[in-house]
């Protein structure tokens, strides 16, 4: 998958003279080799290192972006994000209301997530929900090569801030064909992993392979588990859940994240509120528990929703 | 590259602060001075030779200083929310940003820069506006490049070092000289990280930006004393790799010189320039507020007797360039532009409840066009909206 980043970010730099990369190390292609080749491509006036401060990334990032720019910064790792909130809270997701429409941000924001490849303190971290309640930016987290590269491709030609989280464990571990150069993936569409009509599993990310090894083991159980592949947090596809959810009626929600105020909290009320009435069990979400993610150690695994926990699930609706 | 001062202001004059002032203030120590308070000339070599250019300056700090005035009046008539006054430190902001050329450069004001902003030519009915906390405040002629009012402390250096990069790399690629960002900030919001952030990248990255510290002496009630142990804030330029000027932040002047000197620089390609200005916050911080609670009253009222107007005023009338009756055709003029300013901010209609989810994202999102249907339905008395 990292290659499909690689593959969107070259195409998009060859497309749009305008797309700057910059970051801390990207120069020499980055932690994860996103951006590698691309500064003896592009150059060091459109592929660069930052001195290190997330603040100092976001707030320039913003200026280039309203000076005409499409800036695509690389936030090492999502963890690190936190330095950067304040110019994402504050300043990324108001500019355009601010001066309603005078100004605008269409900048992108990169950044490593998740865990699964024992990682130090702070390097698995998953804060999508605190971005995604921010409002005024967009949220997108691909789950394979093909999204990777059409999401991205989109977040840069998008017209407001778009954050694009990008799972560690996939990185290196999911392969799969790309779109031709030029193709996006619509922000805003769910992709739909696994057909069925027993119970819903709604994911993204690093959480979507999991899941469908889950619904396989369900499938031999004679479950058939229909799995939703979110890749948009903002905006939702809330379309494609309603038409899972209500024909369904049995919703599981997976993700890396702590589970309280994670992002699940979002799509349970969502659901509850939209679609009580075709509920045939409790929402069961499955997430990482509420305490820091834990680094390298063995504690990982338990940390990390796994198939077995998204199985116990699916059973648990399945039986209520 | 080197970290030496804009030439002609290398020998950071040291011309004392008397004669004409009684304001033992230390933070104006080494500052330039170009005129002194009771506008006599400390520097011959730095005044305009062009009279009519001081002229313009002059009414266009005057111009700023009664709006200050009368937006105070129309704050306590409750025609205006929480105001923040600057009169007293309209020589800082309008020097600064009359050393800019509109419809190029950029400037970042604070959110005490509505003198700043007015000077760069954002209209008086949208400075109204926006202390109405009203939507189009900011909505305005897209050559005018004036950001929004900065509320949050400091986070505005590092956009201006975004700015002056792209706008760097527009000039390289069209073989010409670069625009150039210019921002405010208070002494205050130089102990935010984002003043260390922004400065620090764009030093690093030789921007084409300027930085100017109001340093006007007080964060609401907290002096800059209590900022830092630093002797000056122009110190950091050199931990940034910049250079630094201090300057007497109530002469014109003086602040339009080291501001010209700085764009100049900043425009040739040579990197970001630090100015520390002195001032004085002799109204309170807003219109909230009460500085009899904690300030130094003498020193205030000396400070009043530093008024920049008077100051470049009596240098002015000395010169035969200004007279009683252009000072009472100048207010009168202001006066109808500010009739005027209020009369059109008063047309400009409110804001629909739905409209709260327009400009969020270019296009609402379903869940937000959901949100706009309620409000709708919760506000029937108001009109339209989309369907
Ligand atoms: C991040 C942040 N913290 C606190 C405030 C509240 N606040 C508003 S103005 C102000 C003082 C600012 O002082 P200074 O930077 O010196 O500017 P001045 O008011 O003197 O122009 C404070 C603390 C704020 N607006 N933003």
């Amino acid at each position: 998958m990292v290659q499909a980043v690689q593959a969107a970010l070259r195409d998009a730099m060859r497309a749009d003279e305008r797309v700057l990369l910059f970051g801390e190390d990207v120069g020499m292609g980055g932690v994860f080799r996103a951006s590698d080749g691309l500064q003896a491509e592009f150059g060091e006036e459109r592929v660069f290192d930052t001195p290190l401060s997330e603040a100092g990334i976001v707030g320039m990032g913003i200026g280039l972006a309203l000076a005409g720019m499409r800036p695509v910064a690389e936030i090492q790792f999502a963890g690190f994000l936190y330095p950067a909130l304040e110019q994402m809270g504050v300043q990324l997701g108001r500019y355009r209301q601010r001066s309603q429409g005078r100004y605008t941000v269409p900048m992108v924001i990169r950044a490593p997530y998740g865990g699964g490849i024992h990682s130090p303190e702070l390097h698995s971290e998953s804060p999508e929900g605190l971005v995604a309640a921010l409002p005024g930016i967009k949220v997108v987290v691909p789950s394979t090569p093909a999204d990777a590269y059409g999401l991205l491709r989109a977040a840069v030609q998008d017209p407001d801030p778009v954050v694009m989280f990008e799972s560690i464990k996939l990185y290196r571990s999911v392969r799969g064909d790309l779109p031709g150069d030029g193709e996006t993936v619509p922000i805003g569409q769910a992709r739909l992993a696994r057909r069925g009509d027993d119970c819903t599993v709604l994911c993204y990310g690093g959480m979507v392979e999991v899941c469908e090894r889950a619904a396989d083991a369900a499938h031999t159980a004679g479950i058939r588990v229909e799995v939703l592949d979110l890749r948009s947090l903002v905006p939702l596809d809330l379309d494609a859940i309603a038409l899972s959810v209500t024909r369904t009626g049995r919703v599981v929600i997976v993700h890396e994240a702590a589970r309280r105020m994670g992002f699940g909290a979002e799509l349970a009320a969502q659901i509850a509120e939209r679609h009580h009435a075709h509920l045939l069990a409790p929402i069961v979400r499955v997430a990482g528990w509420d305490a820091p993610y834990p680094p390298f150690t063995s504690a990982e695994a338990a940390y990390r929703p796994d198939a077995r926990r998204v199985a116990l699930a699916i059973r648990r609706v399945m039986e209520s | 590259m080197s970290s030496t001062p804009p030439a002609s202001t290398a020998a950071a004059s040291t011309v004392p602060a008397s004669p004409g002032t009684d304001t033992p203030d230390p933070r104006l120590d080494d500052a330039l001075t170009v005129l002194h308070p009771d506008g006599q000339v400390a520097r011959p070599d730095l005044v305009p030779t062009d009279t009519a250019h001081v002229t313009r300056l002059y009414r266009a700090m005057r111009r700023a200083r009664l709006f200050d005035e009368r937006a105070l009046l129309l704050q306590r008539q409750g025609r205006l929310g929480v105001y923040p006054l600057f009169g007293g430190m309209e020589a800082t902001q309008v020097g600064a940003a009359l050393a800019l050329t509109p419809g190029r450069d950029w400037l970042a004001p604070t959110y005490r820069g509505s003198g700043c902003a007015l000077a760069y030519g954002l209209p008086m009915s949208k400075v109204i506006l926006n202390w109405r906390a009203h939507p189009d405040g900011f909505r305005m002629d897209p050559d005018l490049r004036v950001l929004p009012f900065y509320t949050p402390i400091a986070n505005q250096l590092p956009h201006a070092t975004g700015i002056a990069l792209a706008e760097a790399r527009h000039a390289r690629r069209e073989h010409r000289p670069s625009n150039v960002a210019l921002a405010f900030v208070g002494d205050g919001g130089t102990s935010e990280g984002d003043f260390h952030v922004g400065l620090n990248f764009a030093g690093a990255y030789r921007a084409p930006a300027v930085f100017v510290i109001e340093n006007n002496g007080w964060a609401i009630s907290t002096p800059t004393s209590r900022q830092t142990a630093a002797r000056t804030l122009a110190s950091r330029g050199e931990g940034y790799g910049m250079p630094a000027v201090r300057v007497d932040g109530n002469d014109l002047l003086a602040v339009h010189h080291v501001t010209a000197e700085a764009v100049a620089r900043a425009r040739r390609g040579d990197g970001p320039t630090l100015i520390e200005a002195i001032t004085y916050r002799i109204l309170p911080h807003t219109s909230s507020d009460d500085p009899a609670r904690y300030r130094d009253e003498v020193q205030a009222e000396a400070w009043k007797r530093r008024d920049p107007g008077l100051r470049l005023r009596a240098y002015l009338t000395r010169e035969g360039a200004w007279d009683e009756r252009q000072e009472d055709d100048l207010v009168r003029e202001v006066d109808a532009e500010l009739r005027a300013a209020v009369h059109d901010a008063d047309a400009a209609p409110d804001l629909e409840p739905w409209e709260l989810l327009e400009h969020v994202f270019e296009t609402p999102t379903p869940e937000m066009r959901e949100q706009q249907a309620e409000l709708r339905a919760l506000h029937p008395a108001r009109s339209g909206g989309p369907a």
